[in-house]
């Protein structure tokens, strides 16, 4: 298809006004992590870098930080176990219900995260009669982390050439190691994008968190949420929230670069 | 000269071999215990839970200890039914999920067609990179950020706009912060539509918006009904963002929230709860047969 110049034109504004509807928020953010202000005013009168360091030593912030990460590893290993064994039986197998079974490592993701949220709630609470913690919280995320590791384990095992397992075979290794020198490390790296994303959407989960860990575990961004309202506290939650982006940014971005590499292969 | 055969050894006997054997004769076997574990914790956490939430909107609160008495009683679902309170916040929920998602689809369109075909490969690389990367950042600080653009003395105020929180500041921060789901499958689609086609249409002497509206468009439905699949579900979900910029508006998430938290009534956002679940299941079953649900 050819495009004439206004065509083109027309798409530069459309694609800058999309930039701009994106970029905007983020940087106000930014911005008023420096601002002297005490409140969310705009424009900032001054800048200071005086938050930054009442923020560094927030206790509150900083343990908040110590059980994300907790929640998010124990989270990701137990859905890279999970997702790992979905992906392999998907690709090998052929049988009845494989629809449903797709649809169900999907459905945690893609019912809204209160509805995953209250029927947790209400399972561990009403129906099981636990207490809401550490642990409760941890089944949680990793219900919804599955699905990232399936993705990524998934669609790298439709690109292997099935040849290397028959010549495993052929050369009398089992089953068990054929996988563990053969097919594992082939599918290394998209385990690993595939735990970075289930990382970080577990350490930006707020949803589901709230739901289903009880009042004595915060997170970080459960920390974030409840010092939003308070008065004098949106300094330091500037500064806590531009770290947070940074946090959740870098392992996505690394993940994607991850997949593209593989991809070019 | 002797012939010199190499005999291979038999590999050990060993119970990891007999195992795999075993596998190789039975393959159910292999797949049970492949997808036991995992299908196993999907069942019982999500199949078993949602089953056991609908039995829950059945029961109800006793109203002096607050605990939740298994006596059945179809008041909860009633009271959605007829409570105009349940009426109206349903109806402007779905109201604020298909707008979110109308939003999304427009911005998404335009700019996922200019990253897949209208710019060079270069250009198209760095555009790709500057608009995906910021739409991953945290949830939360999105949602926050909209609070201090639509904050008194805000960004906007100092633009002389004013609407504050409430309907119209929730239903931007939604739109913004599900703009990656949409926008991801829309690109992909567009990815896939092959130029070879596009071509064919233009040699044809199609003119683009006729090649758009006949060959690109058709090929992008799955694509797009996976976004919208996305911003309509979190939308009817939600009630962070609510919270964070909507004021005093209600949505069917903050009353979900109230019902669990503040009243401590179980059994009603239970019953809630099930105004969103059937509508996404509604939903997916409609959009079953254009192979969106294989794009999400």
């Amino acid at each position: 298809m050819r495009i004439s110049k206004p065509v083109r034109r027309a798409f530069v504004a459309i694609v800058a006004l999309a930039l701009a509807f994106v970029y905007v928020p983020l940087l106000v953010v930014l911005v008023n992590a420096f601002s002297t202000s005490q409140a969310l005013a705009w424009p900032p009168r001054s800048l200071t870098l005086e938050w930054w360091g009442r923020a560094a030593q927030n206790a509150g912030a900083w343990q908040a930080v110590g059980t994300s990460v907790v929640v998010a590893l124990c989270a990701t290993a137990i859905a890279l176990v999970l997702g790992t064994l979905c992906a392999l039986a998907l690709d090998r197998f052929a049988f009845f219900g494989k629809e449903a079974v797709n649809l169900l490592i999907v459905l945690p993701i893609a019912l809204p995260g209160i509805v995953t949220g209250i029927v947790l709630n209400n399972l561990f609470r009403t129906g099981l009669g636990l207490t809401l913690g550490l642990g409760t919280l941890i089944v949680s995320h990793a219900t919804f982390c599955i699905v990232t590791i399936y993705n990524n384990a998934f669609a790298r095992l439709r690109r292997l050439n099935g040849n290397l397992v028959d010549a495993s075979a052929d050369l009398g290794a089992d089953r068990f190691t054929t996988f563990r020198l053969v097919t594992l490390p082939q599918l290394r790296s998209a385990l690993f994008a595939g735990a970075l994303l289930a990382f970080g959407l577990s350490f930006d989960e707020i949803i589901v968190t709230q739901f289903t860990a009880g009042p004595g575990v915060t997170t970080l961004p459960i920390w974030i949420f409840q010092n939003m309202f308070r008065p004098g506290q949106a300094p330091i939650v500037n500064v806590v929230a531009v770290v947070l982006v940074i946090v959740s940014i870098v392992p996505i971005a690394l993940a994607q670069r991850l997949e593209a590499r593989a991809e070019q292969r | 000269m002797t012939a010199s055969t190499t005999v291979l050894a038999a590999p050990p006997e060993t119970g990891v071999r007999r195992a795999s054997r075993a596998l190789d004769r039975h393959p159910r076997v292999g797949l049970a215990a492949l997808l036991g574990l995992p299908l196993g914790w999907l069942v019982v956490v999500y199949v078993v839970s949602l089953g056991f939430l609908l039995i829950t909107a059945l029961w109800q609160t006793d109203s002096f200890t607050n605990e939740v008495r298994t006596e059945w009683t179809l008041d909860n679902l009633a009271r959605i039914v007829t409570q105009d309170l349940y009426r109206a916040v349903t109806v402007r929920t779905l109201g604020a999920a298909l707008l979110v998602t109308l939003i999304d689809v427009a911005i998404a369109l335009p700019v996922g067609y200019a990253m897949a075909k209208v710019f060079g490969p270069r250009a198209r690389a760095t555009l790709v990179i500057a608009f995906l990367m910021p739409l991953w950042a945290s949830y939360l600080v999105k949602a926050y950020a909209w609070r201090s653009i639509f904050i008194e003395g805000g960004l906007l105020s100092s633009l002389g706009i004013t609407p504050g929180f409430g309907e119209v500041a929730t239903i931007v921060t939604l739109a913004y912060i599900w703009l990656p789901y949409v926008v991801m499958p829309i690109y992909a689609g567009f990815e896939r539509v092959p130029d070879s086609l596009v071509e064919a249409s233009s040699d044809l002497g199609a003119r683009n918006l006729r090649t758009f509206a006949a060959v690109v468009l058709p090929l992008m439905y799955p694509a797009i009904i996976a976004g919208a699949i996305f911003s309509f579900s979190l939308t009817l979900g939600d009630y962070i963002a609510v919270r964070i910029v909507g004021g005093s508006t209600q949505f069917l998430g903050t009353l979900i929230y109230d019902n669990v938290g503040v009243a401590g009534n179980v059994p009603m956002a239970a019953a809630v709860a099930l105004v969103p679940i059937a509508v996404i299941l509604l939903f997916l079953l409609a959009v079953r047969r254009t192979g969106a649900l294989r794009n999400l």
